[in-house]
């Protein structure tokens, strides 16, 4: 009798121990373009995951528990995106997860997501990705959208009207060149040109050659990321154009800067408004926010903040809000990411919505800027 | 009409930058028969050492002089890999480059980074301008550096006994052993000069293109490009053979559109492989296969 019930205690301890494990860790995935052609995205963001993850652990987990983080490493391949994403739904089995860091390869997984009724936390830009809205698929991260808005706006203050684009022809370069050119016919603003490079391009010479010989050109926009920018910005000074260039925020990285060196002076841009957060007014909600994270970021990693590296802040704090909340499954961590409300983040404050799963605005979500001698500047 | 001019011009300066990445080619090739696919990890290899190394501290032009020197090391032991190899077939051997090249480039993302580095311009920030498009001199140090390195090879194959030796090797390997000459060694040194010239490629471009551990496959791609147009016989075809590529695709991108730049290569590359395989300078040769 006593040797049963040593066996029967053994054996349910063992059970309930064990179900208590399995249930002790809150497992996210993350999907990071972590090497390649957009590891200044990636890297950042899955330095920041890594970090933040161990801190709230550190700190007791949420509500007791730990988070666990599954990350995988695409090199900005779609394909490898879809690999990986299938990996963490059925092999994994995440409840959430965080990435990708484009927005073709987050474009390629949006079917998986919504199948598997996972949600998805994009780190990416481009707005076809909550525009329509799919019911499991957020980001809290400006839109290319806002940036043509934003700079738009801008350009009009400024009586700059008749336009030339140069567009990378990626993910996220072809998704802001098309919302442009929509924003663009809202606000009466006319493109004379409209140029493309390749990602992997090493002149755009002879497309600024083609803008510089077309009459009329006000001023230029580049929406890209990546090597390309740097590069059409060194050509543009190199070719003495005087039209202002505008960059969108996919280059708000120092990367940028120093890769362009001298012919970035006067560039003007649109960033988060992680990038500059010291120069940030004092009764910016997102001010304390920003300066937090920056100087954590800095410390840790002894390298300049990254508003990409923001957006990983972003969406790992908007879940584990929505988990402190009380979500247990990912269909109740769908739910309560769809109402998250008066979410300081990095990148603004966000207020999500049935339809609306951005939940960002440009007046909070975006800085005009300007680089003066090798630094960020906010514009006038 | 002038701005035919300014694409022709920029035309070539990028072809300038193609034919000094396909001149490694035809080093190797008319030594050993072999494609070198390895030669594009040689280029970034030179420039992304010398990043690191100045970032670390070093002097400048001791930082490119070591670099030269590694990836020279890099092409000595490539050589040595397909010594061992020496019995198999040439196919085997050109994967062997294949694989050596995604070695390297591994080895540069775990050693290096994974980010994007770039290089001061070694003679300042100044351009000229021409016909109204600007030639930086940084692109004129690699025109002047391109026609240099073919003159000093001709001169070494045509007028120096070791070189004139290595054309007699590549030819009838065996009258060549009886002439006392060692196979082995000339290959070396063949390896050696191809991993040189695309180390100083690299030092060069740097500044324009910027460098990461990634970007010797788009680089040797085009510079393959450039060497099979050109014949794949001799650096100066390579240079002809980047020069018409450069233009070709910047007229492209002029005339038609940006986007169709990339095909340009290929394009040239299959009507070449098609109609002139041995080159826009063959006659009708025997290929050597």
């Amino acid at each position: 009798m006593k040797k049963t019930l040593l066996k029967v205690a053994t054996a349910s301890m063992l059970i309930f121990g064990g179900i208590a494990n399995a249930a002790d860790t809150i497992k996210i995935g993350a999907i990071v373009a972590a090497t390649g052609p957009a590891s200044f995205l990636g890297d950042p963001e899955l330095k920041t995951l890594k970090h933040y993850v161990e801190k709230i652990n550190n700190s007791g987990g949420i509500n007791g528990q730990k988070l666990e983080l599954v990350a995988y490493d695409t090199g900005a391949n779609p394909k490898k995106a879809v690999t990986f994403t299938k990996r963490l739904l059925h092999k994994d089995k995440v409840l959430a997860i965080i990435g990708p860091s484009t927005t073709g390869e987050t474009m390629a997984i949006i079917p998986l997501v919504e199948k598997a009724k996972v949600p998805l936390l994009s780190m990416a830009g481009g707005v076809p990705i909550i525009e329509p809205v799919k019911k499991h698929v957020f980001k809290i991260v400006a839109t290319d959208r806002m940036a043509c808005k934003k700079i738009m706006d801008d350009m009009k203050a400024k009586n700059l009207t008749k336009i030339a684009m140069i567009s990378g022809s990626g993910g996220f370069g072809k998704s802001m060149r098309k919302q442009c050119l929509d924003v663009a016919k809202e606000k009466g603003i006319e493109i004379l040109a409209d140029e493309t490079y390749g990602k992997k391009d090493t002149d755009m010479t002879a497309q600024l050659l083609k803008i510089k010989n077309t009459k009329g050109v006000q001023a230029i926009l580049n929406p890209g990321f990546g090597q390309g920018p740097a590069i059409v910005t060194k050509n543009y000074h190199q070719l003495k154009m005087t039209q202002p260039l505008y960059e969108s925020h996919g280059v708000a990285s120092k990367k940028y800067i120093e890769i362009a060196g001298d012919a970035a002076e006067g560039v003007r841009l649109v960033s988060p408004p992680v990038v500059v957060a010291t120069k940030l007014d004092d009764n910016n909600p997102v001010k304390k926010v920003c300066l937090d994270y920056k100087n954590e970021f800095e410390k840790t990693f002894k390298t300049p903040v990254s508003s990409f590296g923001g957006h990983a802040y972003d969406a790992l704090y908007a879940l584990v809000d929505a988990i402190k909340r009380g979500a247990k499954t990912p269909e109740q961590i769908r739910d309560n990411l769809e109402n998250l409300k008066n979410f300081v983040g990095v990148d603004g404050v966000v207020n999500m919505s049935k339809d609306n799963h951005l939940g960002l605005d440009t007046k909070s979500g975006m800085v005009n800027l300007v680089i003066k001698n090798g630094d960020w500047e906010i514009a006038k | 009409m002038t701005e035919l001019f300014a694409f022709l011009i920029t035309g070539i300066t990028i072809g300038f930058v193609y034919a000094l990445v396909g001149m490694g080619f035809t080093v190797i090739y008319n030594s050993s028969g072999i494609i070198n696919f390895a030669q594009g990890e040689f280029v970034m290899a030179g420039g992304m050492i010398s990043v690191f190394l100045i970032a670390s501290g070093s002097p400048t032009i001791l930082a490119y002089i070591l670099a030269i020197i590694v990836t020279a090391a890099l092409g000595v032991i490539l050589w040595k890999l397909t010594d061992f190899s020496k019995d198999s077939s040439q196919v085997s051997l050109i994967i062997l480059t294949l694989g050596y090249a995604i070695f390297l480039r591994g080895l540069a993302e775990v050693v290096f980074d994974k980010e994007l580095h770039t290089l001061k311009p070694l003679l300042g920030n100044g351009s000229i301008e021409l016909f109204g498009t600007v030639v930086s001199y940084q692109m004129l140090l690699i025109i002047v550096v391109s026609i240099l390195i073919v003159i000093a090879l001709w001169i070494f194959f045509n007028k120096t006994w070791l070189g004139k030796a290595m054309v007699a090797a590549s030819q009838n390997v065996d009258s060549a052993k009886l002439m006392g000459i060692n196979i082995s060694k000339i290959l070396m040194l063949n390896y050696t000069i191809a991993a040189t010239i695309a180390a100083i490629a690299g030092i060069l471009l740097t500044p324009i293109t910027s460098t990461n551990y990634e970007v010797g496959m788009m680089l040797g791609l085009k510079g393959f490009a450039a060497a099979i147009v050109g014949g794949l016989s001799n650096p100066f075809g390579a240079v002809v053979g980047g020069l018409l590529l450069g233009v070709m695709e910047t007229l492209v991108a002029g005339y038609i559109s940006s986007e169709y730049k990339d095909a340009v290569a290929f394009i040239i590359m299959l009507l070449i492989l098609f109609f002139r395989p041995g080159g826009i300078f063959s006659t009708t040769k025997a290929e050597r296969v």
